[in-house]
């Protein structure tokens, strides 16, 4: 173990040198950029041995990772808002082909207005495309996510790609001290891929993504479902065993921050997490009970945790730095399905907030929990847009 | 049922794996032998295959699979390709 001062995208990187990535294919955008800039400096140094793939679009880098994993190799890129939606049709390839790529989000405002800042449109466009989504908060969890994802990705009982997001900028470009583990740590953890048995194999020709029929089409997105409960299950025994290999884990698909005894809970994803953290630690001494919710992954949606999460709250408040305009608020949603089926469920309050990296501070997480104490007494939920000028 | 399949949709080279798709022609074509000088356009033309080349050198069609687009008859060079109805 060495400690680095390292920016979340370089943290990224390094977690791509240690997974011993095979084939990388990117397309530069801000603020994604730096990651496979770095990831080139491995490969030309010599300590990634790897093919780094220059494509003229994200739609062509994701088509090159699909080849590239389809051959068996185990496959990178990394995208940011635009970028991500260019690339839409082939993100859903890969995950209607099962084939275990990793890509690295660096959450952007979707344009226009045209803005480099974080929010999280970009991969929530993609909610339905079929790859697990995980959501970092901090540099070393970016680097861990990625080493395990490709243990969840790679598993045979999910053969899922995956993304992990990290905030732009928030994250991608804010400086942590990063523990690393050993490259032979890495390496127990994360075997060298094998390839499952219906990979290319040109002594054995076969057709890939070939029709379905309607007769047989319904079972292949069945099993995908299937894929993303297992998954649900991987994903917690792989953070644990990360535990056991590096030292830490973070909670498996959602992490609890002093919701035990909490009375109002703050659901969200990201980064941001720490600020709401820092609220929840200054609301405690004045004698509010605040817990925070940091969902890890929104695919699969963790229900089940969510609900224990939830257990004794009057109130929770989702914070979204997502927009489905005419709804608005796919997460609040998602939180209200995953508690309606209990008896007693905790009020519920949505807030859009931090759209086009607006500011969100841990001042502005305390008013959040304050509206929502308001709404408690009032018994009435609702979205609304926190900090809308 | 979804057991039985694999995880993503995936085919295996076999003759006919759609059916005998010679089923679908409504015209058939009809190669005129003391015509044919056995260039083989229409072998490297047919985007099914279902011209054969025959150990001797000439070509005969695979009604089987031919669905009757036509191709082969209007690639030929000298016309010895006529294209009959199935169903008169």
């Amino acid at each position: 173990m060495a400690r680095a001062v390292l920016s979340g995208n370089e943290a990224v990187a390094l977690g791509v040198k240690l997974a011993r990535v095979q084939v990388v294919a990117a397309y530069p955008i801000t603020p994604q950029t730096t990651i496979v800039e770095k990831i080139a400096e491995y490969v030309d140094k010599g300590e990634l041995k790897a093919r780094f793939i220059t494509v003229e679009s994200e739609h062509s880098a994701m088509a090159a990772c699909i080849g590239a994993a389809a051959g068996g190799a185990r496959a990178f890129t990394a995208t940011s808002s635009q970028g991500l939606l260019y690339m839409s049709e082939m993100v859903f390839w890969a995950s209607g082909a099962r084939l275990p790529i990793v890509m690295a989000i660096v959450n952007r405002s979707v344009a226009p207005p045209w803005s480099i800042w974080c929010d999280h449109n970009d991969a929530f466009s993609q909610r339905d495309a079929g790859w697990i989504q995980l959501w970092a908060e901090s540099a070393q969890e970016a680097m861990d996510m990625v080493i395990q994802a490709y243990r969840v990705a790679e598993d045979e009982q999910v053969l899922l790609p995956v993304m992990v997001n990290l905030d732009g900028f928030l994250l991608s470009h804010a400086y942590e001290p990063v523990d690393v583990p050993k490259q032979e740590v890495v390496d127990r953890f994360l075997p060298q891929k094998t390839p499952a048995p219906y990979w290319i194999d040109p002594s054995n020709p076969k057709s890939y993504g070939t029709i379905a029929a309607p007769d047989t089409y319904m079972e292949f997105r069945y099993k995908m479902q299937a894929a993303m409960e297992n998954a649900a299950r991987i994903i917690e025994e792989v953070d644990e065993e990360w535990g056991k290999f590096a030292g830490r884990s973070y909670g498996g698909l959602i992490e609890r921050y002093r919701c035990d005894d909490a009375e109002i809970g703050v659901v969200l994803v990201g980064s941001w997490a720490g600020d709401a953290k820092e609220a929840a630690d200054e609301l405690r001494k004045k004698g509010l009970k605040v817990g925070v919710i940091r969902l890890r992954a929104t695919r699969p949606f963790p229900a089940e945790r969510l609900v224990e999460a939830v257990e004794g709250m009057d109130a929770v408040a989702v914070v979204d730095r997502s927009l489905s305009p005419g709804l608005p608020s796919v997460l609040t949603a998602e939180v209200k399905a995953a508690l309606y089926e209990r008896a007693r469920r905790p009020l519920i309050k949505g807030f859009i907030a931090g759209l086009g990296g607006r500011d969100v501070t841990p001042l502005d997480f305390a008013a959040v929990v304050e509206s929502t104490l308001k709404s408690l007494k009032e018994g009435k939920g609702g979205i609304v847009w926190f900090g809308l000028r | 049922m979804a057991s039985e399949l694999p995880l993503t949709a995936i085919a295996v080279p076999a003759k006919g794996a759609a059916g005998r798709t010679g089923l679908w022609r409504t015209e058939r074509p009809v190669i005129d032998y003391s015509k044919c000088t056995k260039c083989l356009l229409c072998w490297l033309y047919c985007p099914e295959g279902a011209v054969v080349r025959r150990a001797d050198g000439n070509v005969e069609i695979d009604y089987d699979y031919c669905k009757g687009c036509g191709v082969c008859a209007n690639e030929c060079p000298i016309k010895a390709i006529t294209m009959v109805e199935e169903v008169s």
